[in-house]
C-alpha cells in the first residue's frame, strides 16, 4: 500500500535525512522524500497498520531532524 | 516572504550592524601594542569584555543553531550540520580567545553568512515552488451546477456524471464533457502550451482545465471530477516528483560519505601535522592547525550540493509542463535527455489519423462541381470515406490543377472565404440513392446519374476507369454514365511532421525509425516524405513489441531509445521503449497511465522540444554538480595549505549555494528552446 504525506522541512539534507529515517523504520517498504514538493510517499510492508507505522516515522524522523514535521 | 523569513532577515540585520558597530569600536577603544607588546595607548575596554560584547550579536544571529546543535548532540547526531557549524563558530571564538588577538569578528561573519545562505535558499525554493504551481494552475475551484432557477456553485467533487454544468467565459471548465448548448471559443493553452485557441460549439467535448474564453456554454459531463483530465493531470505533476534520477541519488549518497569525510579530515589536520612538528622538534602552532581544521567544518555542509540538484530538474518538469510536455519524473527528464533513437507509430502521431480528401485528380467537370455533386451523392451515408468528402465539399475548399498531370490539390487558404452556406448540401437536389454492397452508391443529383464508388463498381457498370498512382482510398466518379476523375482520400500527414523529423535529426538523434501497421507502400511514401530514415511496416501490435526489443539490441553505449505513440492500443510498446511518450493524449486515461512522457497536444513538433529541455535541464544539473563540487574541493585544498580563510570557506558554501540555486532556476525558462 501507498501513501502520501504533507511534510515541512527547511533543507534539502534534511529531507534526505527523513528519507533515511523513514527506510530504517520497521513496516515501511520503501519511502520517497521529496523536498520539491514537500511530500513524502511512503509504500508499507503488507499487513502493516500506517498508522502505527506513521507514528514511529515521524517519531525517527524527529530524531535526524528536529525541525521537521509530517502532516499525518 | 513569510513570517519566518522576515524575522530571520531582521535578526540578520541587527547581528550585522552590531557586528560592524563593535568592529570599529574594537579599531578606536581596544588600545594599540607596538609589534614588541609595549602598550602605546591604553585599551579603554578590555577583555574580557570585548568577548561578552562580541557574544551579542553571535547569540542574535545564531541561538537557533546552537540550540539545534545542543539537540543534535543530545540525539547523537554528530554530523548534523548545525552541530558543524557550531563546532566551527565556537572554535573559531576560542582560537580568537586563545590567542588574545580580539578576532571575534571572522565567527561571527561565518555564522551570520550562514543563516543568510539558509534565508536565500529558503526564499528562492519557497518562491521556485510558488511559480511552478502557478504555471499549472489548472485546478478549477468550483462548478455551476445547473437548477431549475439559474446555477449554484458546488464542488467540482460533488458534480455527478451526466449533469448539467454551466461554464462561463473566464471560467475554468472543472469537469471533461460535451458542450450541449452555446458556442464558445476555448483556450487550451494551460493544458497542452498551444497558444492558438479553440472552438467548441454544441456537440463538442471539452476538456476539463481548459479556460472558456467568449460564451457562456452548458456543458453534460461525462466524467467524475476525480476521472477528468485535469485531476489525473495534476496527479501527475505532484507525483512526479517522487521518481528520483540517478543524479539526485548520486548527490544524496555523495552528501552522506562527502559531511564525514570532510571532518575527518578536519580532525586529522588539527591533530597530525601539529603532532609531525612536534616530534621533529619544531613549532607545532597550534593555533593555526586548528584554525585551518575549522575552515574544513564550515566546509564541510553538503546544502549547496543538495538543494541544487533536484530544484534543477523541478524547474525543468515544471518549464516542460508549461510548455505542454508533462515528465512523469526526474529519472524520465534523465533519460530523455540521452536518447539516440526515436521510434514512432504512423497513424496518429505522424499522421492526423483522420481520412480527407487530399487530391481530385483528372476531373473531367471542374473540381469543384465533381466534389459536390458526389459529396450530394454520399451524403446519405455513414461510411467514413463518404462523410470525409461531404466535410471536404462543406469546408468550401478551393482547388488548384497542375496542367500537366491533371491532379488537382487543395489551396491552402490564402484569405480566401468562402461562406459555409455555399456548401451546404441540400438533400432536395438528390433523389434516388442506392447503395451498392460496399462498393459504392448510384444517386440522382440534380437530375445527373452520379456513379461513385470503387473500382470494383465500375467494372459493374462497364465503365473504364483511369488508375491512380498515389497510396490511398480512391473513389472514381461517373457522371452520366461517364468516367468523370476520381477523388483521392488518405490519412494526411501532420504539417508539422516532416520538421519534426528534421529538428530530431539536428538535436543529434541517430535514428529514426517509424513503426507501423499500415501497408508497406502507405509507410514508405510517408517515411520518405518526412525523410524518416527507416521504416518497418504491415506490423501486428504485438510485432511492434519485438521490433521495439530489436531496436533496444541495437542500441549503442548509454543512450535510450523513445517511442512515441498516440497511447491508443500502444501501451504495450510505451511500457518497453526506455522512454514512452504518449502524444494528444489529452482524455484518453490509458495513455497518461502508460507513458512517461505525455506531450499534451498532438504536435510532432514537441518531441524534439521536449528532448532539447531534458537536455538543457542535464546541463545545468552537471553544471551545477561540477561546480558545486569543484569549488568546494579547492577550497579544502587552499585551506589545508592555510591559503583559504574562514571567509573564504563561507563563499565555499554559501556562496555556492546561492550560484546553483540561481543556475537551476534557469531550467524553467524552456520557451524559447
Amino acid at each position: 500500500m501507498k501513501k502520501s504525506y504533507k511534510i515541512e522541512v527547511d533543507c534539502a539534507n534534511c529531507a534526505n535525512k527523513m528519507e533515511d529515517a523513514a527506510k530504517k523504520t520497521e513496516g515501511v517498504k520503501d519511502c520517497v522524500v521529496s523536498f520539491m514538493s514537500l511530500k513524502m510517499n511512503v509504500e508499507f510492508e503488507e499487513g502493516a497498520d500506517p498508522k502505527a507505522v506513521m507514528q514511529e516515522v515521524l517519531k525517527n524522523c524527529k530524531k535526524v531532524e528536529d525541525d521537521c514535521e509530517i502532516y499525518l | 516572504m513569510n513570517k519566518k523569513q522576515k524575522k530571520m532577515l531582521i535578526r540578520i540585520i541587527i547581528a550585522a550592524v552590531l557586528m560592524i558597530a563593535l568592529h570599529f569600536a574594537y579599531e578606536f577603544l581596544g588600545g594599540k601594542q607596538a609589534e614588541d607588546g609595549t602598550v602605546i595607548e591604553e585599551a579603554l575596554i578590555r577583555e574580557p569584555l570585548w568577548f561578552i560584547l562580541y557574544l551579542i550579536p553571535y547569540l542574535v544571529v545564531g541561538y537557533d543553531i546552537l540550540r539545534k546543535a545542543f539537540k543534535g548532540i543530545l540525539k547523537r547526531q554528530v554530523f548534523d550540520e548545525n552541530f558543524l557549524m557550531v563546532v566551527a563558530t565556537v572554535g573559531a571564538i576560542a582560537v580568537a580567545l586563545v590567542e588574545q588577538n580580539g578576532d571575534y569578528t571572522e565567527a561571527i561573519a561565518v555564522m551570520l553568512f550562514y543563516q543568510i545562505g539558509e534565508l536565500f535558499q529558503s526564499y528562492a525554493v519557497g518562491k521556485s515552488r510558488r511559480n511552478i504551481s502557478a504555471l499549472m494552475d489548472i485546478r478549477p475551484d468550483y462548478a455551476n451546477l445547473e437548477t431549475e432557477d439559474g446555477f449554484e456553485k458546488v464542488d467540482p467533487d460533488e458534480v455527478a456524471i451526466g449533469s448539467i454544468i454551466i461554464v462561463q467565459p473566464g471560467e475554468k471548465i472543472p469537469i471533461d464533457g460535451i458542450v450541449t448548448k452555446g458556442r464558445t471559443t476555448i483556450n487550451t493553452s494551460a493544458l497542452t502550451g498551444e497558444s492558438l485557441p479553440r472552438e467548441a460549439a454544441e456537440g463538442d467535448e471539452v476538456i476539463s482545465g481548459c479556460i472558456n474564453m467568449t460564451g457562456a456554454i452548458s456543458v453534460q459531463t461525462t466524467k467524475e471530477f476525480g476521472e477528468s483530465t485535469v485531476s489525473k493531470i495534476l496527479e501527475l505533476v505532484e507525483n512526479s516528483s517522487s521518481r528520483k534520477s540517478r543524479s539526485e541519488d548520486f548527490i544524496s549518497r555523495f552528501a552522506r560519505y562527502y559531511t564525514p569525510a570532510v571532518c575527518g579530515s578536519a580532525l586529522a589536520l588539527a591533530l597530525l601535522p601539529p603532532l609531525f612538528l612536534l616530534l621533529t622538534g619544531g613549532d607545532p602552532a597550534w593555533g593555526s592547525w586548528v584554525y585551518r581544521a575549522l575552515t574544513f567544518l564550515v566546509i564541510s555542509c553538503p546544502c549547496a550540493l543538495v538543494i541544487s540538484i533536484p530544484l534543477t530538474f523541478f524547474a525543468g518538469i515544471g518549464g516542460a509542463g508549461n510548455a505542454g510536455i508533462l515528465v512523469k519524473g526526474s529519472n524520465y527528464l534523465e533519460m530523455l535527455s540521452r536518447t539516440g533513437i526515436v521510434a514512432f507509430d504512423k497513424t496518429g502521431t505522424m499522421t492526423k489519423g483522420v481520412f480527407e480528401v487530399c487530391g481530385i485528380h483528372h476531373a473531367k467537370l471542374s473540381n469543384e462541381k465533381l466534389l459536390e455533386y458526389v459529396a450530394h451523392a454520399e451524403s446519405l451515408s455513414t461510411h467514413p470515406i463518404a462523410k470525409s468528402i461531404v466535410k471536404c465539399y462543406q469546408s468550401g475548399l478551393v482547388w488548384k490543377t497542375d496542367e500537366k498531370s491533371g491532379e488537382a490539390v487543395p489551396v491552402p487558404d490564402e484569405g480566401i472565404k468562402i461562406h459555409v452556406g455555399d456548401h451546404r448540401i441540400r438533400r432536395e437536389r438528390v433523389e434516388s440513392v442506392e447503395e451498392i454492397g460496399g462498393n459504392g452508391v448510384v444517386a440522382r443529383v440534380d437530375g445527373h446519374e452520379i456513379l461513385a464508388g470503387n473500382r470494383k463498381l465500375m467494372d459493374l457498370k462497364g465503365i473504364a476507369i483511369r488508375e491512380c498512382h498515389y497510396t490511398g482510398t480512391v473513389v472514381h466518379v461517373a457522371v452520366d454514365g461517364e468516367y468523370s476523375g476520381h477523388i483521392l482520400i488518405s490519412d494526411v500527414i501532420k504539417p508539422t511532421a516532416a520538421e519534426a523529423v528534421r529538428a530530431l535529426h539536428e538535436a543529434g538523434i541517430r535514428r529514426c525509425v517509424m513503426l507501423t501497421g499500415d501497408a508497406k507502400e502507405v509507410a514508405e511514401s510517408v517515411a520518405k516524405d518526412l525523410a524518416i530514415d527507416e521504416v518497418r511496416s504491415e506490423l501486428l501490435p504485438q510485432e511492434k513489441v519485438s521490433a521495439v526489443e530489436g531496436l533496444l539490441e541495437e542500441k549503442k553505449g548509454k543512450e535510450a531509445l523513445a517511442f512515441v505513440g498516440d497511447g491508443i492500443n500502444d501501451a504495450p510498446v510505451l511500457s518497453r521503449a526506455d522512454i514512452g511518450i504518449a502524444m494528444g493524449a489529452l482524455g484518453s486515461d490509458a495513455a497518461i497511465e502508460a507513458a512517461d512522457v505525455v506531450l499534451m497536444d498532438d504536435d510532432p513538433a514537441r518531441i524534439a522540444k521536449a528532448i532539447r529541455i531534458s537536455r538543457k535541464c542535464m546541463r545545468i544539473v552537471y553544471e551545477n554538480i561540477i561546480f558545486a563540487i569543484g569549488i568546494k574541493l579547492l577550497c579544502l585544498i587552499l585551506g589545508a595549505f592555510g591559503i583559504a580563510n574562514m571567509w573564504m570557506a563561507i563563499f565555499a558554501d554559501v556562496g555556492v549555494m546561492v550560484l546553483a540555486v540561481l543556475n537551476a532556476i534557469r531550467a524553467l525558462f524552456v520557451k524559447k528552446l
